[in-house]
């Protein structure tokens, strides 16, 4: 899951807005977006974009799953970089694709891995933005669940440097962070039971260091560990990474 | 909630206590087993990454170190047996054993007997066979089975071995001092390694170049096993052979900060081959059975790299599903990923039976993370989950994805179906009769659908702009 190779930087990008973000989390891609641009960025949004496919990869039914990443790779056909608020979405092209496509080998495919950017990465090792300008109004303790999907990639330290670097804020590192949240796709509902322990423990892990927020690149584990959580009456305000960059921007 | 995945349903009816002993084992292994890790190097992925190459160049060229290992156990005086399958191992090391008039043994730890039955089948057979592993030893007076690699009663506390011993006869009282109950096993085994004819090992590691047999232990329990007898028999799957000797610095280092966080295991044998002249020690006769039971075929699959596994455990410890599940909510020899990938994969013909193990993945990663000899076992699991679906292996509460790949390739359906899922925010989903999202709500609000909105916002922003 290497996404370390060479990717195009640019001032001109596509947005992949993902399924999630369609759906439920509009303002995290709107936060992607007004990031994005305060950077100087421009951001085209291809219209026929639906998902990456990986529902269907991480059922085993990969003729399913390798016609959604066609169609997929087909709407961000070009060179610009793919930017994805979402470490899953980014793994799903970036390793994914490589796996169910080794049988058969796609130009349009290998060219999406090969431009594709989770955004945090994105903003930090692409952009080289290594200091966020923004600021807390009060002292603010961060936990950060760098989602699974993240675990050899640079977002979880892109997400650290650039959190950390917030006036007022202060990431504060919780219990057994190398543990899933128990969501995993389609693992929430096949896997009812192991996926809600799961979680529980992670939300006991993020309350223990009692934090203001909870911070994540990934809306699944978020909306997985927020559902829990408020289903247990004991929620803990969380927001993506792009929504806290942009929010605490001082304009 | 309705699971209906066998894991998940082990999972939920686990005992609170064994769910604590699971959980505590686990997690106190996987912290152990990163601090020494990386206290003693300061790059341990680069260690992990070799150790995967050479053994994965080691099955590239199996035929060719299977042959040199053969000729050098041979030239040590050892005799070298091959069994196709468990059946043919079982057979193999009867015959052995009767050979040698062999009544009573001792047996230490190894996942290849357990993998093939053997203390069953010997008993069966009217040999007395006493696992000599403190851990198996409970196991075997339980007539439980083990549930973790390196860990085989990780799912036990000490008041139910005391429970176990003073029930048994190994004890007169109850007593759950940890010393105490290993001190009488000790008194216990000492009599049935004097009284044995026989010890049966596994091998940890086999050089080709030397033919020289590694075991590890922490108990020392291979050496009292194998000092009184005439006979040793190594019982090996044919993955675990290293190229050659100097080969051991890589994987020794690995496997015990891999397996339970220590620098080396207690005891590490290297056995050159059976009592000889300028030999003094050990058994005259050295038999090793070389175990293949499906790994010539794993090795021609598209999940090899499996074979590299050297057993650590490192993998069960940090799994979040063996965690919750335990190592026999996986019914079968190995638990854990390890286990996922190698279960449905050593059934061979009856691999729709495993099946729903790969699926027991949320595919964190972790295992990946960990693993001594990079095995990706995510992608393992991924391979496996598509074969189940070639091969159309029902799979119960699994969500169709043809729908979904319909509505993922039409545009202009995915965005209405994106705007009418808005709907769903003024209907009782609750009392929907749809499997998923009634187990989605079990235990877990949804957030209020928000379907095209972003679409919407992009398309005026971008007209302003």
């Amino acid at each position: 899951m290497s996404a370390t190779h060479a990717r195009p930087v640019g001032k001109r990008v596509l947005l992949m807005g993902t399924c999630l973000c369609d759906a439920f989390f509009d303002d995290v891609a709107r936060a992607t977006v007004e990031v994005l641009e305060h950077l100087g960025v421009e951001v085209l949004y291809p219209e026929d974009q639906t998902c990456c496919g990986q529902p269907a990869f991480n059922t085993g039914d990969w003729d399913a799953s390798r016609q959604v990443a066609r169609h997929c790779a087909r709407v961000f056909v070009g060179d610009l970089p793919v930017i994805v608020p979402s470490g899953s979405c980014a793994a799903m092209h970036l390793h994914g694709n490589r796996l169910q496509f080794e049988q058969e080998p796609d130009d349009d495919i290998a060219s999406l891995a090969a431009r594709t950017w989770e955004v945090v990465d994105f903003i930090h090792n692409g952009l080289g933005v290594t200091r966020w300008p923004g600021r807390f109004d009060t002292p603010t303790r961060i936990a950060f669940h760098r989602s699974c999907h993240c675990r050899d990639t640079g977002t979880g330290s892109a997400a650290r440097a650039l959190l950390s670097s917030i006036a007022h804020a202060e990431v504060v590192p919780f219990g057994q962070a190398e543990q899933c949240c128990g969501f995993g796709g389609t693992f929430a509902v096949t896997f009812p039971h192991i996926s809600a322990q799961m979680g529980s423990l992670k939300i006991d892990h993020i309350r223990d260091i009692q934090p203001d927020l909870l911070a994540g690149v990934d809306m699944s584990c978020l909306m997985h560990l927020d559902g829990l959580a408020a289903a247990q009456g004991r929620r803990v305000p969380h927001k993506h990474v792009v929504q806290i960059l942009r929010d605490t921007l001082i304009s | 909630m309705s699971s209906v995945q066998p894991i998940d349903l082990y999972a939920r009816r686990i005992s609170d206590e064994k769910h604590l002993s699971v959980m505590d084992g686990t997690s106190t292994g996987t912290d152990k087993r990163y601090r020494i890790l990386h206290a003693d190097y300061p790059d341990p992925d680069a260690l992990r990454r070799l150790a995967g190459a050479i053994k994965d160049h080691t099955l590239q060229h199996l035929d060719t170190y299977l042959d040199a290992a053969d000729r050098a156990l041979t030239a040590n005086g050892a005799q070298v047996h091959y069994a196709a399958d468990a059946a043919d191992a079982r057979s193999v090391i009867l015959a052995i054993l009767r050979g040698h008039g062999v009544t009573r043994l001792t047996k230490s730890k190894s996942m290849a007997a357990e993998e093939i039955h053997l203390n069953r089948f010997l008993i069966d057979n009217g040999i007395e066979c006493t696992e000599s592993d403190l851990g198996e030893f409970i196991v075997q007076l339980d007539d439980d089975e083990p549930s973790h690699i390196v860990k085989p009663i990780i799912h036990k506390n000490r008041r139910e071995i005391a429970t176990t011993f003073q029930r048994e006869g190994v004890a007169d009282d109850y007593n759950d001092d940890p010393e105490t109950i290993t001190r009488r096993a000790r008194v216990h085994l000492r009599g049935k390694y004097l009284a044995a004819g026989a010890c049966i090992t596994g091998a940890n590691f086999v050089c080709a170049d030397s033919g020289r047999l590694v075991l590890v232990t922490n108990e020392g329990n291979t050496r009292f096993g194998m000092a009184p007898v005439p006979v040793h028999i190594a019982l090996v799957g044919i993955e675990k052979l290293v190229p050659r000797e100097c080969d051991l610095a890589v994987f020794l280092n690995l496997l015990g900060r891999s397996a339970t966080g220590q620098q080396l295991t207690v005891y590490t044998e290297f056995i050159a081959g059976p009592r000889a002249a300028g030999r003094p020690d050990g058994p005259e006769h050295m038999h090793v059975v070389f175990l293949d039971n499906g790994r010539s075929d794993i090795l021609a699959s598209d999940c090899r790299e499996i074979l590299r596994c050297i057993r650590c455990g490192a993998c069960q410890n940090v799994c979040p599903v063996y965690r919750q599940a335990s190592g026999h909510a996986y019914r079968s020899t190995y638990g854990g990923p390890v286990g996922a990938v190698l279960t449905p994969l050593l059934a061979g013909a009856d691999f729709a039976t495993y099946a729903d193990l790969p699926k027991a993945s949320s595919l964190c990663g972790a295992c990946r993370e960990v693993c001594p000899v990079d095995i990706p076992i995510p992608d393992l699991l991924l391979r496996l989950r598509h074969q189940a679906h070639r091969e159309a292996v029902p799979s119960p509460g699994a969500v169709p994805m043809s729908p979904f790949a319909k509505l993922a390739t039409s545009p202009s359906l995915w965005r209405t179906a994106m705007t009418m899922s808005k709907a769903m925010n003024h209907l009782p989903v609750q009392v929907a009769p749809i499997a998923p999202l009634r187990n989605w709500l079990g235990s877990r609000t949804l957030p209020e659908s928000r379907g095209g909105e972003f679409r919407k916002w992009i398309k005026r922003h971008s007209n302003h702009s």
